[in-house]
């Protein structure tokens, strides 16, 4: 038994030493880049998003035959995990990537309630992850390895109170939330903060994820007297609680925030969500120069207009490809190769992305404007206005 | 005002719980388990009804069959109802009738695992993006001095008494009602009365899956959105309110049904809604400490009721 042992001991030890040896000194012939995104779950057309537009970054790379990092040319390789919309996955997804696919950089997850969380793991294991959707402040705070490609809800908050208030003149607000997402928590009470200074709460009504029945709620917000409802909520809910108000009998605007912005709210909402107003990140109709570009490529490769995610997530691929460009020179250790791609992250100060040009903060978060939508009447995403910083 | 409000909206809520909640009784009654997979055919119930009505819908478009829409949502449920019941008929020769005579923990985790091979094999199907179910009814909201009532929703709560009440009266007054009955009362000697078990079981099934595929339809209609996963929270609900109705009782289920739906709607009319389901399931498990057997349920299990 025990001469059986060693002989195991000492035939790991050599094979991890070859192992070692005939890779550490030549450097990677590839660079990996992991995608964690949901691909299943509750928003999967967000995943679809970020999988089709990483996959046409990838197409650029190939055919430019890899990404040029000082004298040496790299092929690259995505590995997409799925997340499946869940916290806990979303982390395990990053482990996985970090520790068993020894990626150089992850690009997601991308709602919140996974981003946070994950963003915590990456720091923690010193891999750079930049989230292009997430915007809640969490994400990045007090984790130097941690960017993201998108405005935060401190400013969304803001921004959607003060449209509401020059749009039409409102004093009364309600808001209906899931309390068990941090996106939609955070930016609730980010827009309650901003809203309190202009004018009153009527009713700040919540519901727990995977709820389909908002009647209760919808019923106190209408007798509550507020004059519109603003509901950050992913497009699934979107559509339940819009249709659901309107059963109840409320013909007042129902206003959203950047989680609405997916290809498929309006398929799933139909005719009830036309009309209707939520800022985001970009607009679609009408976008000119390489945002143009992208969306016409991306619209005839997969017959529909990329949704916001997609953009912010082609953002962050560029991003990272111009860090890595940025390095110089890759050791080949990949742990010293993810801290120089940190670095260079952080130095980054300026980015003209699709979704805006973006000037880089501290905390490695992107200033850059917002766009007010109007879905239209035949359900297209209609730029309205623009709100800078 | 707001009270009747939420009455109707309750009553709608409670419609779905009430005949997902008559599954899990009657198979319990029958068969002493729970078949847990039962959330997840009320989810392959409201997929059947998805791919019906869009091939009605189809068909009508067409002109091969030029149908009005309440006919087509007529013969989505009844279609729907009898395909799901051979869902319901595999599920229970596959996963149950060779696991009768096991463990009853082993019977239980048959159901969670066929709940999950539904889920999945869906997901694989139809993949992971959610349906939006045909508008088969076009909603009409009725306003009665500030209560809004849409046809659909009074449609769906009448369909949901009217086939409740008729599980009733087939327990009641039929042949193979009787024979269910008998098997509640004694699923091992009854048979040796030359009592089919396997059929009897079979037809158990069947009518709970026809039941839960209604429900899923009437989901459709009024949240029409559909993903894999919709039937797990739903399906832990219902069996709430099976619990809650006393194990075995037709009219046990269907009542719990509503009263959990009225707990869930009336709690955040009174309480902050951020602790809805906290201050809700509370009441439910208050009512079990005092009704540790349900409302229509008896301490002898040998003594069930349908």
């Amino acid at each position: 038994m025990k001469k059986g042992f060693v002989s195991v001991v000492i035939f790991s030890c050599i094979t991890m030493f070859v192992a070692f040896y005939a890779c550490g000194p030549s450097g990677p012939e590839t660079i990996k880049i992991g995608v964690n995104a949901p691909l299943t779950g509750d928003i999967p057309k967000v995943g679809e998003g970020t999988k089709f537009a990483a996959e046409m970054w990838l197409e650029d790379i190939n055919a430019a035959g890899g990404i040029q990092v000082g004298d040496k040319k790299y092929k690259v390789e995505l590995v997409i995990e799925d997340n499946e919309s869940k916290a806990e996955s979303a982390v395990k997804a990053n482990t996985k990537l970090i520790t068993e696919d020894e990626v150089l950089a992850i690009i997601g997850p991308q709602s919140s309630k996974q981003a946070v969380p994950a963003g915590g793991k990456a720091n923690e294991l010193e891999t750079p992850m930049i989230s292009p959707w997430s915007t809640n402040p969490n994400t990045t705070k007090d984790r130097p390895f941690v960017f993201r490609g998108c405005f935060l809800d401190p400013f969304q908050g803001p921004v959607v109170a003060n449209f509401v208030k020059d749009e039409f003149g409102f004093t009364k607000a309600a808001v209906l939330y899931d309390v068990a997402s941090d996106y939609p928590k955070g930016l609730a009470e980010n827009f309650k903060d901003a809203w309190e200074k202009i004018g009153t709460m009527a009713a700040y009504e919540s519901f727990t994820t995977k709820d389909t029945d908002f009647s209760s709620q919808l019923t106190k917000i209408r007798d509550s007297g507020a004059e519109f409802i603003f509901t950050p909520q992913y497009y699934n809910e979107v559509a339940l609680i819009v249709q659901q108000a309107h059963q109840l009998g409320w013909d007042k605007p129902i206003v959203g925030s950047d989680s609405w912005g997916s290809a498929e709210t309006v398929k799933l909402c139909g005719k009830d969500c036309y009309g209707l107003f939520f800022s985001t990140h970009y607009a679609a109709a009408g976008a000119t120069g390489a945002t143009k570009e992208f969306i016409d490529r991306y619209k005839a490769k997969h017959g529909y207009v990329p949704d916001d995610v997609g953009a912010l997530t082609w953002d962050a691929m560029r991003i990272v490809q111009t860090a890595i460009q940025n390095v110089g020179e890759l050791s080949g250790d990949i742990k010293k190769d993810r801290k120089a791609v940190r670095d260079a992250l952080a130095k980054i100060k300026k980015f003209e992305g699709i979704t805006g040009n973006m000037d880089f903060t501290e905390e490695g978060d992107p200033v850059k404007c917002a766009v007010i939508v109007r879905i239209s009447d035949t359900g297209e995403f209609e730029f309205y206005k623009s709100v800078c910083p | 005002m707001q009270l009747l409000q939420n009455l109707i909206n309750a009553l709608q809520l409670g419609s779905f719980y009430a005949l997902i909640a008559l599954g899990y009784s009657m198979v319990y009654s029958i068969l002493m388990l729970f078949n847990f997979a039962h959330g997840d055919i009320f989810m392959v119930g409201a997929y059947i009804g998805f791919g019906v009505a869009t091939g009605l819908i189809a068909l009508s478009k067409m002109g091969a069959l030029a149908m009005p829409n309440w006919l087509i949502l007529m013969l989505t449920v009844i279609f729907s109802m009898f395909l799901t019941s051979f869902v319901g008929m595999f599920v229970e020769r596959v996963g149950y009738r060779p696991l009768r005579d096991a463990p009853r923990a082993s019977a239980a985790i048959t159901g969670l695992m066929i709940g999950i091979i539904l889920e999945t094999g869906n997901l694989i199907l139809l993949g992971a993006e959610q349906l939006s179910f045909p508008s088969l009814v076009q909603t009409a909201t009725y306003n009665l001095g500030g209560i809004y009532i849409t046809n659909q929703k009074i449609m769906i709560v009448a369909l949901s008494i009217g086939l409740a009440f008729a599980l009733h009266q087939f327990i009641r007054r039929t042949k193979w009602g009787m024979a269910m009955r008998a098997m509640a009362f004694d699923y091992v000697v009854v048979p040796l009365m030359g009592v089919p078990l396997n059929k009897i079981a079979a037809m158990t099934f069947a009518l709970g899956s026809a039941l839960a595929a209604a429900a899923g339809i009437f989901y459709g209609i009024a949240y029409p959105v559909l993903d894999p996963y919709m039937g797990v929270l739903f399906g832990w609900k219902a069996f709430v309110a099976a619990i809650l109705g006393g194990r075995g009782s037709v009219v046990g289920a269907t009542l719990a049904g509503f009263l959990l739906g009225f707990i869930e709607i009336f709690v955040p009319m009174i309480f902050p809604s951020t602790i809805r389901n906290f201050i809700a399931y509370s009441i439910v498990l208050l009512i079990l400490v005092f009704r540790p057997h349900g409302f229509f349920g008896e301490p002898y299990s040998a003594r069930l009721r349908l």
